[in-house]
């Protein structure tokens, strides 16, 4: 098939991958905030260390991993593109992606900023623990063992795809891949010294809020770039981005203030981010009132899910998975029960609301599950691996100077 | 002389600052500290999780006077910072044996 290259779409694609890279950094201000101030550089440093060390890793080996022979329904790609052999300035080479309408490399950029943001929301769980060699080392390995498969098993016509399950922009592949994946690191780099005894409230909120909103501002590019096309599904999927996170700020808030009295900007904060999280799967497939109904759930059971990390006593320190993982499950379970075929084609067995009988729904819960054993049994491996051989945690000693201090000589605050 | 140490309310510092330049100081040291008293703590709560702050954000002001001029700026000070709700603070009063400018030289009350 000859390349017909859309100048919109092309254009909206190459201002979504800005949009998806700026999230990066915004992660970084959202999770630095809440970190104590001898911390915050250390955090800043894990999150933009990850587009440094994952950019390159995505164009040498991991877009071919995730992206060679789609459409096979398999596990994994292949080399095809190692070193973006095959991969120009021209349509894509093979079968499964040639409705694309824009420039294969720029998809290839597009979806690098998706591998970028993925392993980087684990930093917030691992939070002022983790050595810096320990952590870099696992973010590679892991890019290419987790991210890689998933995102071919899901968005390159790979095993889940061709199940059925849906996922429109990454509820499986980033938020319960890396939720899972957080869990099973903090399992084996253990508590930070001094949780829970010691306080550790966040050291700047204003940091947080400014994060949240560039995370919002860059999810639109997540979302609604992943239409790969400036469309009605695009238009779509971005008024969902602004419906679902605002709905979800308010059922938050509300449940925080029935309990502790108080309606605070951390909740307001996170709420707008668990929403984010849920609506991401669902994006370009859902209509209507659909996004509020599944914001204000979202805000709900991710405030719900904060006492999952007391109750089984694990040290989740910004709480990635209840945010991420809990948020990443609700999304991509509910999409079985809201998907609209008239919204988009690509669903073919609509949600259990909308006429729609359960098939959808056994598939997302398949998938969703699949993805979080296989992220969270690989994860578990590597962080073992790495502990045992170049380390993974931070001494008590470092975790009392702080680790800007003690693992990159430079310190946040002068005073 | 007299040393003057004062632990206030921070929004009352600008009160106090007032008050003593209107009762004739020359100079004062402004320190943020922090602590507790009778006022003990307060209670923050970050996703849920309630913590108690122990340490409250104090404003501590140093003076130097002369003792003829201590009673007077006790006097104004402490109604500056008053709010009459727990948590306004403390004042001490020592006695200072020797001063001096640093610029001059100059010692004893001269220097104050």
């Amino acid at each position: 098939m000859d390349f017909a290259l859309d100048s919109g779409n092309t254009a909206w694609l190459l201002m979504s991958t800005a949009l998806v890279l700026f999230m990066t950094p915004g992660l970084a201000f959202f999770y630095g905030g809440m970190v104590r101030g001898k911390n915050v550089l250390a955090m800043l440093m894990q999150n933009i260390f990850a587009m440094g060390i994952l950019a390159v890793l995505w164009a040498v080996v991991v877009f071919s991993l995730a992206f060679g022979n789609s459409g096979d329904g398999g596990f994994i790609g292949n080399f095809d593109y190692l070193l973006l052999k095959n991969v120009g300035i021209g349509g894509s080479p093979e079968g499964f992606f040639e409705f694309l309408t824009i420039p294969f490399i720029l998809f290839c950029a597009y979806q690098m900023t998706f591998a970028i943001i993925t392993p980087a929301l684990i930093t917030g769980a691992t939070a002022d623990r983790l050595k810096f060699a320990g952590y870099a080392t696992f973010i590679a390995v892991w890019l290419v063992l987790v991210y890689g498969p998933v995102a071919h098993m899901v968005f390159a016509g790979g095993w889940i795809a061709t199940m059925g399950a849906l996922d429109f922009a990454g509820g499986t592949v980033v938020h319960i891949n890396a939720g899972a994946a957080a869990l099973a690191v903090i399992l084996v780099v253990g508590k930070r010294k001094g949780y829970p005894h010691a306080p550790m409230t966040p050291h700047n909120l204003p940091f947080t809020v400014l994060g949240t909103g560039i995370l919002w501002f860059g999810w639109a590019g997540f979302n609604a770039g992943s239409a790969l096309a400036a469309d009605g599904i695009a238009a779509q999927a971005l008024i969902n981005t602004i419906l679902a996170p605002a709905a979800a700020m308010l059922g938050w808030l509300l449940v925080e203030k029935i309990k502790h009295g108080y309606a605070t900007t951390l909740g307001a904060a996170s709420g707008a981010v668990a929403g984010l999280v849920a609506i991401t799967p669902c994006a370009g497939f859902v209509g209507g009132m659909s996004p509020i109904y599944i914001g204000f759930g979202a805000g709900v059971i991710c405030y719900l899910a904060l006492g999952i990390k007391s109750k089984f006593r694990f040290d989740d320190s910004l709480d990635v998975i209840a945010v991420h993982l809990v948020g990443g499950l609700f999304g991509s379970i509910v999409l079985g029960l809201f998907a609209d075929e008239a919204i988009n084609a690509v669903v073919v067995n609509p949600g259990l609301f909308l006429g729609g009988g359960t098939e959808l729904l056994k598939d997302q819960i398949v998938a969703s599950l699949v993805t979080l054993v296989y992220a969270f049994t690989v994860s578990y491996i590597i962080a073992k691996v790495i502990q045992a051989t170049i380390g993974l945690r931070a001494t008590d000693e470092q975790q009392d100077v702080g680790l800007d201090q003690s693992l990159h000589a430079e310190t946040a605050y002068s005073n | 002389m007299k040393l003057i140490t004062a632990v206030i309310k921070p929004f009352k510092l600008d009160d106090v600052k007032e008050a003593l330049k209107a009762a004739g100081i020359n100079g004062m040291t402004v320190t943020e500290v922090q602590g507790f008293g009778r006022q003990s703590g307060h209670t923050e709560v970050y996703r849920g999780a309630e913590y108690t702050v122990e340490f409250v954000p104090k404003v501590k002001i140093e003076l130097l006077v002369d003792d003829s001029r201590s009673d007077d700026i006790v006097a104004a000070l402490s109604k500056a910072a008053r709010t009459e709700k727990i948590g306004d603070g403390k004042i001490w009063i020592v006695d200072v044996s020797d001063v001096m400018r640093i610029r001059t030289g100059e010692r004893g009350s001269d220097a104050v």
